[in-house]
């Protein structure tokens, strides 16, 4: 068995207020493997990106653990909902904003900087405003000021959802290669079924609020050719795609009963 | 050359052109409509006073006016009293605008401090300033620095205010985005709140330039030997309102020149964002 990256154990989580408390989280307990691709779907309001805050040490869990393989540094990059560009700056200026913040500076994170910017396609736009850019480019931006930080595990608080139903087809299929070329270990939130079937090699599927793991599914995906849509059109899609679809539907069936 | 001129023209639709047309003939006609509005004040106060219609003693008329103003020119007494109340009115601008903003950025960067502090806040906000300047009189007496200190005990508290809230206001995503960068609240504060705040910094200043105006005049009426305030109050106590009136009109193109030079600001800004 490979040395897991990262191992959360019993982690639980509670909002306070001072009408009470609200409980987020309960015994949540995973490992996730050097490289894995994991999603993370449950229904809505359920904790997930409560979940992904505490992975990026955003806030502390009330009790448990997680820890992180401490072997070889290991970086954490968050991407969030909305892509958040700096609108006063430009597209390479908001990419170099990590290295700004932790001031490191350095040819090499410059010249990482233009050759992303080349492989993701956006050379062109270096030195324009985000206002400028179309949804679908700006969440590439934004995936790119992510992967300056060098990160080993990423996590992606449903970086999909400002986008229209096309673009996002089409940005998620494209980020997903772009994530899997580079090797990198992967958390995804997501509450789109399909999505998370056709990036993922495992899924862990929480129960409603306070939410714990109720299933892990993992993923195998016949694929016909390498075309963007190709994981949707595999012959075991349909069959995930239920067997998901049912395990959601049963928590609102609890919730309404 | 006449040939392609006119076939450019007729690329134009006619509906535009007397769109133009009409859209700089408006514009002409209300900067001529202002002008004449000025001219037949000027005219008519003149004329009242030439006709004994209005006291010039009281009134004062145009051409006593221009006398007097040109007599301050000639003596120099025009350059010392509206250099001192620039000077003044620059000076209490620049410790508001630089006091409220560190004292804002203070008051965002600890939410500790900020709710501490915005009872007494609100308080010094809503006092009205003028009754503080006799006690700066007291303490500082009746010199440069009571005025700049009058000047800037009517704007700050209010700036203060208004750039907190303004801060406040910024999106609480992007403090988030910075903290998963690596940075931390104060990173946080140069990379997102501030340069996101400039359109307010500046119109901020617009109101600071104007209430600095007002109290450093109110603090001219009261502790001054120099300055227009004084040419106000003291011309006023001796009869002399052609003095008055002369500093009044100084005053207005002041003002005019000062919020023109922040209004250029914010122009160049939008333009160059």
């Amino acid at each position: 068995m490979k040395q897991p990256i990262l191992q959360c154990q019993n982690v639980c989580f509670s909002y306070h207020n001072l009408k009470g408390e609200t409980s987020a989280l309960t015994n949540i307990s995973f490992q996730i493997t050097k490289g894995e691709f994991v999603s993370i779907v449950g229904p809505s309001g359920c904790g997930k990106s409560t979940l992904l805050s505490l992975i990026a040490g955003l806030n502390m869990p009330e009790s448990g653990t997680i820890t992180l393989d401490r072997s070889e540094n290991t970086k954490i990059g968050y991407m969030l909902q909305q892509d958040h560009l700096l609108e006063w700056r430009t597209i390479y200026q908001n990419i170099m904003l990590g290295p700004e913040i932790n001031q490191t500076i350095t040819p090499e994170n410059e010249k990482l900087a233009l050759t992303l910017l080349n492989d993701y396609g956006l050379a062109r736009f270096q030195d324009k405003k985000p206002g400028e850019l179309s949804g679908g480019m700006k969440q590439r931006v934004a995936l790119i000021r992510t992967m300056m930080l060098n990160p080993q595990i990423l996590l992606l608080d449903e970086p999909f959802s400002a986008l229209d139903y096309q673009t996002r087809l089409m940005v998620s299929a494209d980020i997903g290669r772009i994530i899997r070329k580079a090797g990198i270990t992967t958390i995804l939130v997501t509450h789109d079924l399909s999505e998370a079937i056709a990036l993922s090699d495992r899924i862990l599927i929480l129960s409603k609020r306070p939410a714990t793991i109720k299933k892990e599914l993992p993923i195998t995906l016949t694929l016909a050719d390498d075309s963007l849509l190709a994981a949707r059109n595999a012959p075991e899609f349909p069959n995930y795609f239920s067997v998901l679809w049912k395990e959601i539907s049963d928590e609102y069936d609890t919730e309404n009963r | 050359m006449n040939m392609i001129q006119k076939t450019a023209n007729t690329e134009i639709s006619n509906a535009q052109r007397i769109y133009v047309r009409n859209h700089k003939r408006h514009h002409y006609f209300i900067t001529v409509m202002r002008i004449i509005v000025l001219l037949l004040f000027l005219f008519l106060w003149e004329i009242a006073a030439r006709l004994k219609w209005i006291d010039t003693f009281f009134f004062s008329s145009p051409t006593l006016v221009v006398t007097f103003f040109i007599e301050m020119i000639l003596d120099g007494s025009f350059f010392v009293h509206t250099g001192i109340t620039l000077f003044e009115t620059l000076a209490s601008f620049f410790l508001i605008t630089i006091i409220s903003l560190l004292f804002s950025t203070l008051l965002w960067y600890s939410n500790t401090f900020s709710e501490i502090v915005e009872p007494y806040l609100v308080v010094l906000n809503s006092l009205p300033k003028s009754a503080l300047a006799p006690l700066i009189i007291v303490w500082l007496g009746t010199g440069t620095d009571t005025i700049i200190v009058a000047g800037v005990s009517v704007a700050v508290f209010g700036s203060i205010i208004n750039l907190y809230t303004g801060f406040k206001q910024a999106d609480a995503e992007k403090l988030k985005l910075i903290i998963t960068l690596g940075g931390n609240r104060f990173t946080a504060f140069r990379k997102v709140i501030l340069p996101s705040s400039v359109p307010l910094l500046l119109s901020n200043m617009k109101v600071n330039i104007g209430l600095a105006l007002v109290g450093v005049i109110i603090g001219e009426f009261l502790a001054a030997r120099r300055g227009l305030g004084y040419l106000i109050i003291y011309g006023s106590q001796v009869f002399q309102l052609n003095m008055v009136i002369t500093s009044i009109i100084i005053l207005c193109v002041i003002a005019m020149g000062l919020y023109q030079c922040l209004q250029c600001a914010e122009h160049w800004y939008l333009k160059h964002k």
